[in-house]
């Protein structure tokens, strides 16, 4: 008896969890029947577009604003002097960056722009179209300033100093340097080193930024409908930049045309929403164009590496060098900071193997650009990139397999825990299982057979791989311990209701990946009832439990742990009234699809609506020392660890044509260890869109600027993403290592996919072009880089 | 202000008169004096294909098709599709194979689809893949949609043979 009772949840007869159950929320998308933030229209609704600098570097001598005030259906046209009172600045800065520096940034220009699309005056009118014509009536006399935009030259003498408040163009730099990394590099037999580039680019979620604000100056409360993937964290900046009591604020999220980590931000023309809806009190609906999305959504890498690795005769690893520049635009984003993406790069280059000498450099530097912050992957696309094109570099030279280079020294699997060079902790990896079972997926030989029978002609093919490591979960460790108020706990409440079905509210937030099924998943698993028996409320700070929301792939292992555990406790609810009810102890029932069974015989003894209706409207009939509590919440942060750190391993095959230099992806493969698989259909889905988030950049995606800082390429138009007829087929498998940290065992999935792909296509584009000795490594790969490195043109 | 023009035509098979703007876009009268928020808006200069609504049975940008250009024709959008029932097993699909993860796409990738599959009973998936070139995705990577389509077109093929 003892043994069923302690019986493991994921083995309930119950259970939800590892089955590829269907999201029930994609019904009504798929029938155009969800609601985003623009489909909201509330009453006395005014729209608000913006006057954007032309110029990335300039001053503003005078703004008139006359003409485009008579504009009829224009209410109000404000620039920073008027909104002074409103909204105050904020600084992008963590205490646990030592160093990190960066200026106060405005909801509108303040005498000053620091980048092209920078907002400097607000229209407030009638409809967005009228909003719009009297922006081109504003006439804003501009005295352009030198523009700083080539990173590599922004901390020189000669550069102008972006924010002379500053000192200087550095936001922030950081060195490791573990081991003897001068030796061992004196001592190696082989040392390869490259420079790479990792070109700017941006997340392009479809649904652009939106928001309405709506002010009731009556109960003095702010409502925000927002596009965004951390309710609570907007509800806490709004109150306090906007000066009121936090709690009268509330954070409404619907549905979220995706995120990819570009909504989790502070943005001006967003607070200047907020404030303007205090100043009027009413609702405010701001809704991002598509060039405004190009230009102000955060961007994400801008990164050029030197990077060096030295290994003995045989292919050991015996030590990695890396010097890392990026560029982040004018200010360090707030509050989570543009220090984070390459402050991962430091802590995650050439994670899955056993080095031990290591140095590491960043320099994070000002630029009049778009502002550069975390985007999907956040630094891991460029530390995979950057370790596994080294190690495939030195395989060539040492003349080995690029698997038996990576086996040699992936850690080995009895030396977990393992603390990295960096500091990095990992709970325990599954990389040689992973790297196996993509090598049975692939059929490694054939593909090479087939390569060495192509290699005379015009079509190279090349085959690459990657393995990888990548954060979830995080803890505290992230942002809170900066000082920032970003929750790293989620909270889950669960509720029997009369009818013997489950409501569920939780702090994690769904743009998609499925957080409402694998949450409903984990609670109908837990509480033992029907999974259609589940409703899952998400988004909305005045209903669920307080929480950080969906980013830094933390969904389903933090707020699923918080479910599990809500689940659990309500489950005991529950027994402890059926044992009074059915005269009997609670330990020899149990419940199942809705049901109290008996433990041992699993036979029916009542159904949870019998239950839930004694409970709720006759709880007379109960013993005077029961008091039902049919509802029950639980939180979860990491404690044991800083981050669960999933791993994978990639595979590309593809061909090159030397004669036009386009690349045709022909298959690609990915073996992903996120611990629990909770739905095997939702971790492919987000393993495949990852990896197409990792593919774009890799080969078309690039906001090109001109040396004045202006974007060229602000358009879907002409800034190249990822379409159906260039994506191949992704094969998925799983391995499964639960982290043990957690009853669920669950990690992250988000990201991985977008990490592995940058270095995988590189990886597989440079077997090919190694056939006729050439190689490249500033994406992305267009035509024209083949081209030149294949000495063509 | 240009003078206001009257216009008269069918959405989703009901009589509609109004008098608008001549600058309004079909997608933005859909949406903002129908409450037709189905069709979306995801760049507004006819590349993302989120606006993708049928005239006269073909489909067309939204975001690049004024209102008055309308005048007199029928219109019909993914909600007068859905309540046709008419492309109910394509959408069924989509949801079993996750073909759709935020959903902004949606609506345009589904009746993109839905023409294809109109003028192709048994498309290859290089034809399904072509035939989307024009719907941008950002979340799924296209497989699970591609993969929906197919298997719509399987199963109705199936039901043919089986009449």
């Amino acid at each position: 008896m003892n043994k069923i009772l302690t019986q493991a949840f994921l083995d309930r007869p119950n259970s939800y969890v590892g089955k590829s159950v269907i999201r029930s929320n994609a019904k009504r998308l798929v029938q155009g029947r969800g609601t985003y933030v623009d489909d909201i229209n509330l009453p006395r609704t005014v729209h608000l577009a913006f006057c954007r600098s032309p110029y990335a570097h300039a001053e503003i001598v005078s703004i008139d604003k006359q003409e485009a005030e008579a504009v009829t259906g224009v209410l109000r046209i404000v620039t920073m002097e008027d909104i002074k009172d409103y909204c105050t600045p904020w600084v992008g800065v963590l205490d646990h960056l030592k160093g990190l520096k960066s200026a106060p940034q405005w909801p509108l220009a303040n005498g000053k722009v620091f980048w092209q699309g920078e907002p400097v005056a607000a229209v407030i009118a009638t409809s967005r179209a009228i909003a719009e014509d009297a922006v081109d009536l504003i006439d804003v006399d501009f005295k352009e300033l030198p523009a700083v935009t080539n990173m590599m030259t922004a901390l020189e003498k000669e550069t102008p100093v972006i924010h002379p408040e500053l000192g200087d163009n550095l936001c922030f730099e950081r060195d490791i340097e573990i081991g003897d990394v001068k030796a061992a590099f004196e001592e190696a037999d082989c040392i390869v080193e490259e420079t790479l580039h990792f070109n700017r680019h941006t997340g392009v979620s479809l649904e652009p930024r939106s928001i309405i604000c709506d002010y009731n100056p009556a109960d003095e409360m702010l409502t925000l409908y927002m596009s965004v993937q951390c309710p609570h964290m907007s509800k806490n900046l709004f109150a306090k930049h906007l000066g009121l009591d936090e709690n009268r604020v509330r954070v409404i999220c619907k549905d979220v045309g995706g995120s990819f980590g570009i909504k989790l931000h502070t943005y001006s023309d967003e607070m200047t929403a907020g404030a303007l809806s205090v100043m009027l009190g009413r609702p405010v609906k701001f809704v991002a164009d598509r060039l405004e999305s190009f230009t102000t959504d955060v961007h994400a890498r801008d990164h050029e590496l030197k990077a060096r690795a030295a290994f003995s005769s045989n292919g050991d690893l015996l030590a990695l060098d890396i010097d890392d520049v990026t560029g982040i635009g004018p200010y360090s984003v707030y509050p989570r900071t543009s220090g984070i993406e390459a402050n991962q790069v430091l802590n995650l280059t050439g994670g899955p193997y056993r080095h031990k000498n290591y140095r590491a450099k960043t320099k994070v530097v000002f630029q009049n650009k778009n502002v550069m912050c975390q985007y999907r992957g956040v630094g891991q696309p460029i530390a995979v990139a950057v370790a596994e094109h080294l190690i495939d570099e030195g395989a060539r030279k040492l003349g080995m397999d690029p698997l038996d280079i990576r086996k040699k020294n992936f850690i080995h699997s009895d030396a977990y825990p393992y603390t990295a060079p960096s500091g990095a902790i990992y709970e325990r990896q599954s990389h040689q299982e992973c790297l196996d079972k993509l090598v049975e997926m692939v059929d490694y030989e054939a593909l090479r057979q087939e390569q060495i029978e192509m290699s005379g002609g015009p079509i190279l093919r090349g085959i690459g791989f990657v393995s990888l490591v990548e954060l979830t979960n995080p803890s505290p460790a992230f942002y809170g311990v900066g000082g920032a108020k970003i929750a790293s706990q989620d909270g889950c409440t669960i509720r029997l209701d009369p009818t013997g079905g489950i409501t569920c509210s939780t702090s994690v937030t769904e743009q998609g990946q499925g957080t409402e099924t694998i949450i409903a998943q984990i609670a109908a698993s837990a509480v033992g009832v029907n999974i259609g028996d589940v409703r899952i409320i998400t988004g909305d700070t005045d209903v669920v439990p307080y929480g950080g929301g969906t980013w830094a792939s933390r969904g389903a292992g933090i707020g699923g742990e918080a479910a599990l555990q809500a689940g659990k406790e309500l489950r005991k609810n529950i027994l402890k009234i059926a044992g009074a009810i059915l005269q009997t102890d609670p330990r020899n029932l149990d419940t199942e699809k809705g049901l109290i069974v008996d433990f041992a015989t699993r036979k029916e003894r009542m159904l949870l609506s019998e239950l839930g209706r004694i409970a709720y409207f006759r709880s007379d009939i109960l013993p005077e020392n029961i008091q039902p509590e049919l509802i029950a919440t639980k939180h979860f942060v990491s404690r044991s660890y800083p981050f669960a750190f999933t791993n994978a391993a990639h595979a590309c095959h593809l061909e090159v044509d030397t004669d036009t230099g386009l690349v045709k992806i022909l298959k690609y493969w990915v073996v992903e260890d996120c611990g629990t698989v909770i739905n095997p259909q939702l971790v492919a889905e987000q393993t495949r869109g990852g990896v197409v988030q990792g593919i774009g950049p890799a080969l078309y995606e690039e906001c090109l600027y001109t040396g004045d800082g202006q974007l060229i390429n602000g358009s879907m138009a002409d800034y190249l993403l990822p379409m159906a007829a260039e994506m191949p087929d992704i094969i998925v498998g799983h391995v499964e290592t639960p982290t043990e940290t957690t009853e669920l065992g669950a990690k992250g999935v988000g990201e991985a996919g977008t990490a592995g792909a940058p270095g995988t296509i590189m990886n597989a584009i440079n077997d090919a072009l190694h056939q006729r000795g050439a190689k490249v490594v500033h994406m992305p790969f267009t035509p024209d880089k083949i081209l030149r490195a294949l000495g063509k043109i | 202000m240009a003078d206001l023009i009257a216009i008269t035509m069918k959405i989703n098979g009901e009589p509609v008169s109004a008098t608008i703007e001549p600058r309004q876009t079909i997608a933005d009268f859909l949406r903002s004096t129908m409450g037709l928020t189905g069709t979306h808006l995801g760049c507004e200069h006819g590349v993302c294909g989120a606006c993708t609504i049928r005239l006269n049975d073909v489909t067309v940008r939204g975001c690049l098709t004024f209102a008055v250009q309308c005048d007199g024709m029928e219109v019909e959008t993914i909600e007068g599709a859905s309540e046709s029932g008419r492309i109910s097993d394509l959408q069924e699909n989509f949801v079993s194979r996750n073909a759709l993860q935020c959903g902004f796409c949606t609506p345009g990738m589904v009746l993109s689809a839905d023409e294809l599959l109109a003028d192709n009973a048994d498309p290859s998936r290089e034809e399904i893949r072509e035939h989307l070139s024009g719907n941008y995705c950002r979340c799924t990577g296209y497989q699970s949609i591609i993969d929906a389509i197919e298997t719509t077109a399987k199963q109705r093929h199936e039901r043919l043979g089986d009449e």
